[in-house]
């Protein structure tokens, strides 16, 4: 299997650590992955006014990128390039007059754009094409004991037409879990927002959330946090830093991309996790489960 | 709080302008309160998400330029996936906070981020935070 890929930029930066494990463990499962020519930024999010089409441009100049790599399929990672991917090619695709305006603004783009790109995030790839089934083939080393809250945030999930499970209850990263051989933990605040790019100028305002979350997470017994956004991994990882200022008795919880606990059970390299780029550092309860 | 509501403000451009901008049927709303009861940022605002609808129905401009919940309000969608009126009160939000943006009235002081903090946040946080919150 061959899949065109779009990273985005926060996957060559602070989440090396969730594209490195991805790759690997792409790797092991036999999928060949060709990172787009020329990508450029997706904006991250999805403008929302009726009147502005210029925040669309550049979602759907990357959907050129795939259509001149002789694809009709792109796999993203990061929850936000997926749903403003996504967004922008459903308003294309379902507004006629939009396309042909954005069409026109890219006037020197070889392509002249359709809205017939498949826009995929890993998970989907994971379930629906390779799935689940074969990939526990690949177990080499089961996530014995590991008890793993799976956060999924906003932007998997919301709005319905965009999120590929559940939009109150989903479970797809759970049955993943499962499959890994960890143990799954259920817990309230799994698709409760982290309060995203309120991290910029209101860093207080993302510690108390991630204090909920957390918190909520290791009433149930939760050792790690799984997580699918390199936002979310920022504010639940990084700004424990605020929380544990805010409040002195909270306890760190390591925050890990779900490719970074596929990875481990495929039988990457410890060096494809990555594992020197996060806040809280997971080796500890990695290697009391005798992981690495 | 004293409000003051007025056949005239009602009649101003500013109910037209949100409904344009959102594509929002703003007098569809029943006043539920779900939107609100979900909302994860309520504890940081001044009025709540069911509030907005009612204020933008009343045209009540001023008080909701000014509101601190048009800032607080990371759209995470939560109220527009539970309103049972199929109302998009993420994107009311949006519209009011474009009315100040498109005068270049903006929330984000990129200028006033220090050079920490933009070695330390990630690209993703800068941009969807400048998407957002500049015009």
């Amino acid at each position: 299997m061959k899949i065109s890929y779009y990273p985005g930029c926060t996957l060559k930066n602070n989440a090396k650590n969730f594209e490195d494990s991805t790759l690997c463990s792409l790797k092991h499962l036999g999928v060949e992955v060709e990172e787009l020519p020329r990508w450029n930024c997706c904006g991250t999010v999805f403008s929302f006014a009726t009147d502005d089409l210029i925040h669309h441009v550049a979602p759907i100049r990357n959907l050129i990128r795939v259509k001149e790599s002789d694809s009709d399929k792109v796999m993203t990672l990061c929850a936000m390039c997926y749903n403003t991917l996504k967004r922008a090619n459903n308003r294309v695709k379902n507004d006629p007059d939009s396309l042909e305006k954005i069409n026109n603004f890219m006037d020197r783009e070889e392509v002249e754009y359709t809205g017939d790109v498949k826009i995929l995030h890993l998970l989907e790839l994971l379930r629906d094409e390779i799935k689940f089934e074969n990939l526990a083939k690949k177990v080499v080393k089961p996530l014995k004991n590991l008890k793993v809250a799976n956060y999924y945030g906003c932007l998997l999930v919301r709005p319905k037409e965009i999120g590929f499970d559940d939009l109150e209850n989903p479970v797809i990263l759970e049955n993943l879990t499962a499959v890994l051989g960890a143990e799954p933990i259920d817990f309230p605040y799994k698709t409760e927002c982290c309060s995203a790019y309120q991290t910029v100028d209101k860093p207080e305002v993302v510690a108390e959330r991630t204090y909920h979350i957390l918190t909520s997470a290791q009433e149930q017994g939760a050792e790690v946090m799984a997580v699918s956004c390199p936002l979310c991994a920022f504010n639940l990882d990084h700004r424990q830093k605020d929380t544990l200022r805010k409040y002195p008795e909270f306890k760190n919880v390591p925050v890990l991309y779900f490719t970074q606990l596929i990875a481990l059970a495929l039988g990457c390299a410890v060096e494809d996790l990555r594992l020197d780029l996060h806040y809280v550092d997971p080796k500890p309860v990695l290697k009391e489960k005798g992981l690495i | 709080m004293r409000i003051n509501i007025s056949r005239a403000k009602i009649k101003d451009d500013f109910v037209a302008k949100v409904e344009k901008i959102s594509g929002q049927n703003l007098l569809a709303c029943y006043q539920c309160g779900k939107c609100s009861a979900g909302c994860p940022a309520v504890s940081e605002m001044d009025i709540l998400p069911n509030q907005i609808i009612r204020y933008a129905q009343l045209s009540l401009k001023d008080e909701l330029l000014k509101s601190k919940s048009i800032w607080i309000c990371a759209s995470c969608l939560t109220c527009n996936s539970r309103c049972p009126k199929g109302i998009n009160i993420a994107e009311v939000i949006e519209a009011i906070r474009l009315i100040l943006l498109r005068k270049r009235q903006d929330h984000l002081r990129v200028e006033k981020l220090t050079d920490e903090q933009k070695e330390n946040l990630p690209p993703i946080a800068l941009i969807s935070s400048m998407r957002k919150f500049t015009s």
